[in-house]
């Protein structure tokens, strides 16, 4: 019987409503008790020989007949008009195949009143026409022959000043560039009579950096018109989404555009769907009619393609002298550039992870002259956790509590935000073995003596943080599972696998749930016309969406087996069972393996189909996790170097330890280099990126990653959330990491951090105005709780503006 | 890769020896071994991810030292040998179809050292090269022979004890 269901489900912070339609029946949950011999192990990637001998396809590497390399000319000004384009000098070199401007090509609607094409252009590096030719650097060359006619305008690149009165307007129709109009206001409880009433009120401000993606693999398309069928690959995290995106910018049926992404370099939230150089790929091939290739460079992947939100945020927070936490307020301000798609949510993290009965958020998200801001891994949280936990630290110190301590004493049993019960939460066990491992209890940290005497500038000190993000996934996601006539297995979903071991989780679900070998199984991805829908992988959803799609195609799968089995064996179905692609009688002697089984039945195909159940509204679903950092700084250079970091998450049942190991120590390279390192360089009077490559935005090498790392999970299978177990972990561990280095640095040397990246001359300042404040200008700093308005409690003077 | 006459005139005749293998490529002075090999020869394994000598994901063996092939001009390498990810594993004649890993490639499976595995081609030539040189480095040898080697997924833990098994397996092997 086929049911139509409602279920709402959250992405990266946000909750939406979701159809789905439920023909089959759901799997029982795989709880602790199920004994499962393939789920759990450490699988290697069922992939691997392609990707370590450089026979993977990415979307780069695809060649085709005749194809065409293409690039596309970009703004040079911030903020300027297009007053007229001349191609024809760059369509008489020989060599190119097609140019494409707003002149010759039919307008197509893009973001809010503006065009592919548009004729205002609003950031450095927005687009203004695109040339195909037989070589990249024939099309190099045919750019510098377009020649482009500007009026430059006034441009705004300061989220500090965007939403002032003067600020230009980055569109007519938003004149104090906040996006939708208005900050996104959330309270709870009765905030200000919470911080009159407190024994303590701690606030500061926090300022974050605009972090780039820098995914290795750059954005682009590949673009090929067969009739009026068009086949694209793209670097992308949604195949399905880049073939709504394009069927609608084209007026093409859906049945028409084909997506294909078999490997992908990277997208930590950048590659959501189909870019302008996804549409601008399928028009060049159309007008030269030959296939296209159109990846960006460097330096355009910096610009263009996305980037986590630099953000400033007034944090204050009210405490009794027993360390009960009475509210928390925080004003922040985003800076996402021309084309933001909203706020990300910076107030996640206050809103959520403590419990808290007073709680009151502001966030403002700001249009500027810059490229668009995107999600980027736990987009929000990653800002807004930095200055929670820096000030969850300043609140511990004024109630003279163990920083961990602290946090245990405010530990939310329930979803504060929601009011609802957590379908689980292992975040105790988290502390508890993340202190164990770093030595918490047992660390000198009082007294922060130098290391030793030959070294008299080191100091080490100790750090810790928490984490919240959600996790869950949810509908719509599906799986159809074919068995062949040797008796081996095709799992066929349209997700995607982004590097973070899909392929071979959902190979080891499959197997397990159909009481296959893990080797008789092989997952197909990234193909909208072979595959059935998925959701785009983002937001920790891909396992929890697609783990319980593939465990119900997988029973169906099984069912039908032994149904059969039962009819070729002449024994009733529920006197069989199929483990290990074999299938036995329980008590009796009957036997026959599925490749036997299968050989005997004329190319049968045995077909089964799963798709995600929907959630459980009556619980909350997240992911928990804790970091904790040792840190060595030299208070002579202002260098810090991470000696260890201890990541302990929850996030349900682990079906990969090794997999998701690596994506522990992803996430905290990530974080830690959103700590120390990374920081898009503008210059606010020209309006233009300093630092749009790999030497000058700095990742972290092998020679910058902490010393040690130690990922563990808390293994808990979380069967409210999903029939597998599972939740995502994708996001998780780069939450608590820049938080943990900074309060260990705190723990060293003894001064608190209001700023990331903590590169060293950000260090040497703290330090100098620490030691010397009678020297230093101290700026002033926005009061979030006015102090006329509290009555004779103590205040915190902590704070940097 | 089709030809257009005018734009050509400019290309000159290059012979590379890639994997033990001659070609002769018509390239322009500009194109870098990275374009010759991966347009030209169809060899992708070599990843261009910033064309600019900042990241490593094009490394490949020139000579018997490792080298940026997006700062390398094709036309500076002829007749000298190189050798890229492609020429790594061979074929294995007791497992049809399958290839015989290096012990690189195997303990970067076994290690699970990366996640995207698009800087993993680099990442396997810039340890082959330093094995060469040193067959029993130490940790901060390896990662001194991967630093100019980005891995934005943060894989680099497993990269060290790939590099560091690999040294092991190949010791015990050779």
């Amino acid at each position: 019987m086929v049911k139509v269901l409602k279920t709402k489900i959250e992405v990266e912070g946000r909750v939406h409503e979701e159809v789905v339609v439920i023909d089959g029946e759901l799997p029982a949950p795989w709880d602790s008790k199920a004994e499962l011999t393939i789920v759990g192990q450490p699988v290697p990637r069922v992939d691997g020989a392609e990707r370590v001998t450089g026979q993977a396809r990415y979307t780069s590497d695809i060649q085709l007949p005749g194809l065409l390399h293409a690039r596309i000319l970009r703004s040079p000004h911030p903020h300027a008009r297009v007053k007229s384009v001349d191609i024809s000098a760059a369509e008489a070199l020989p060599g190119v195949r097609a140019v494409i401007c707003h002149t010759n090509t039919a307008p197509i609607k893009w973001y809010r009143s503006s065009f592919l094409f548009d004729s205002t252009l609003r950031h450095v590096g927005d687009e203004i026409a695109a040339v195909a030719a037989d070589s990249l650097e024939i099309a190099s060359d045919a750019l510098r022959l377009i020649k482009v006619e500007y009026e430059v305008l006034p441009h705004i690149t300061d989220e500090q000043q965007a939403n002032d009165e003067a600020a230009p307007p980055v569109w007519v129709d938003e004149p104090r560039n906040v996006i939708g109009g208005e900050p996104d206001i959330y309270k709870r409880g009765d905030v200000d009579k919470a911080f009159k009433d407190a024994d303590f009120v701690v606030q500061a401000t926090f300022r974050t950096p605009t972090a780039l993606h820098n995914c290795l693999e750059t954005h682009g398309s590949v673009a090929q018109w067969e009739g009026d069928n068009l086949t694209i690959w793209d670097s992308t995290q949604h195949i399905f989404g880049v073939r709504q995106r394009v069927a609608e910018k084209l007026g093409l049926a859906l049945n028409k555009v084909r997506v294909i992404k078999h490997y992908m370099g990277g997208g930590f939230g950048s590659k959501g769907g189909a870019g302008k150089y996804t549409v601008i790929a399928a028009l060049l091939a159309r007008k030269a009619g030959r296939p296209v290739k159109l990846m960006l460079n460097r330096t355009e992947e910096n610009l263009v393609t996305g980037n986590r939100d630099s953000t400033v945020q007034h944090i204050a927070g009210a405490v009794n002298k027993d360390g009960t936490l009475l509210a928390l307020k925080l004003v922040g301000y985003a800076n996402s550039g021309a084309y933001g798609g909203g706020g990300m949510p910076i107030a996640g993290p206050v809103q959520e992870m403590y419990r808290c009965a007073n709680v009151y958020t502001e966030s403002w998200s700001l249009y500027t002259n810059l490229g668009r801001h995107s999600a980027f891994r736990a987009p929000g949280f990653v800002e807004g956790n930095f200055a929670l936990e820096s000030l969850m630290d300043m609140m511990a110190e004024k109630v003279k509590l163990d920083p961990l301590d602290f946090r245990k004493k405010n530990y939310a049993e329930r979803d504060p935000k929601a009011n609802l019960p957590y379908s689980s939460k292992g975040l105790r066990q988290a502390y508890e073995r993340g202190a164990e491992i770093i030595g918490w209890h047992s660390r000198a940290w009082a007294d922060r003596p130098a290391v030793d005497a030959t070294h008299p500038d080191l100091r080490r000190g100790f750090g810790m943080a928490s984490q919240i993000w959600g996790g869950g996934g949810g509908p719509p996601a599906h799986a159809i599972i074919k068995v062949n006539a040797d008796g081996t297995a095709d799992v066929i979903t349209g997700t995607q696998d982004i590097g973070t071991g899909t392929k071979t989780v959902l190979s080891q679900v499959a197997a397990e749930a159909m009481g296959f070998r893990l080797e008789d199984v092989r997952v197909h991805v990234g193909d909208t016309s072979l595959g059935v829908y998925a959701p785009l992988s983002a937001g920790s959803m891909t396992v929890p969406s697609m783990s319980p799609a593939v465990q119900m195609a997988a029973l169906d799968v099984h069912k039908q087996i032994l149904a059969i089995a039962a009819e070729v064996l002449g024994a009733r179905a529920s006197s069989l069972e199929l483990k290990g692609s074999v299938i036995t009688q329980r008590k009796g002697k009957k036997r026959i393996t599925v490749k036997e089984l299968m050989h005997g039945l004329s190319n049968y195909m045995v077909v089964g189909r799963g798709v995600r159940g929907p959630n459980d509204n009556s619980y909350a679903v997240n992911t928990f996790g804790c970091q904790f950092a040792e840190v060595e700084v030299d208070t002579a250079t202002g260098q810090v170097r991470v000696l260890r970091l201890v990541a302990v998450h929850e996030s349900g049942r682990v079906i990969n330890p090794m997999t998701i190991t690596s994506q522990l120590y992803g996430g905290v390279t990530q974080g830690m280099g959103y700590g120390l390192m990374e920081h898009r360089v503008v210059d606010h009077r020209s309006g233009i990126v300093l630092n749009p490559n790999l030497t000058d935005y700095k990742i972290p090498t092998a020679l910058d990653v902490p010393l040690e790392i130690v990922g563990e999970m808390i293994d808990l299978p979380d069967t409210i959330a999903t029939t597998t177990g599972a939740k995502g972990v994708g996001e998780p561990p780069i939450v608590p990491t820049a938080p943990a280095i900074a309060n260990a640095i705190y723990d060293a040397c003894g001064v608190r951090m209001f700023q990331a990246p903590i590169s060293p001359d950000v260090l040497l300042d703290a330090l100098l105005r620490r030691d010397q404040p009678t020297l230093v200008e101290q700026p002033a700093r926005r009061e979030l709780v006015p102090v006329s308005q509290l009555s004779d409690h103590e205040q915190e003077k902590g704070g940097d503006i | 890769m089709p030809n257009n006459p005018e734009a050509n005139h400019s290309r000159r005749p290059v012979t590379l020896i890639v994997n033990d293998e001659q070609h002769t490529v018509y390239v322009e002075p500009r194109r870098t071994l990275l374009d010759a090999l991966r347009e030209d020869l169809g060899l992708t394994g070599a990843k261009k991810v910033c064309d600019l000598g900042q990241c490593g994901a094009c490394t490949v063996i020139k000579g018997d030292r490792a080298v940026y092939s997006c700062l390398t001009l094709a036309v500076e390498c002829a007749g000298q040998p190189i050798q890229t990810i492609e020429g790594l594993a061979e074929a294995d004649p007791n497992a049809g179809s399958q290839l015989r890993l290096h012990a690189i490639q195997q303990a970067f499976i076994e290690c699970d050292a990366y996640q995207c595995g698009y800087c993993t081609p680099g990442q396997i030539m810039a340890i082959k090269a330093l094995l060469e040189h040193n067959p029993s480095p130490t940790l901060d040898e390896v990662k001194l022979g991967v630093s100019g080697n980005l891995c934005r997924c943060g894989a680099y833990p497993n990269i060290f004890r790939a590099a560091l098994r690999a040294a092991e397996m190949l010791r015990i092997g050779g």
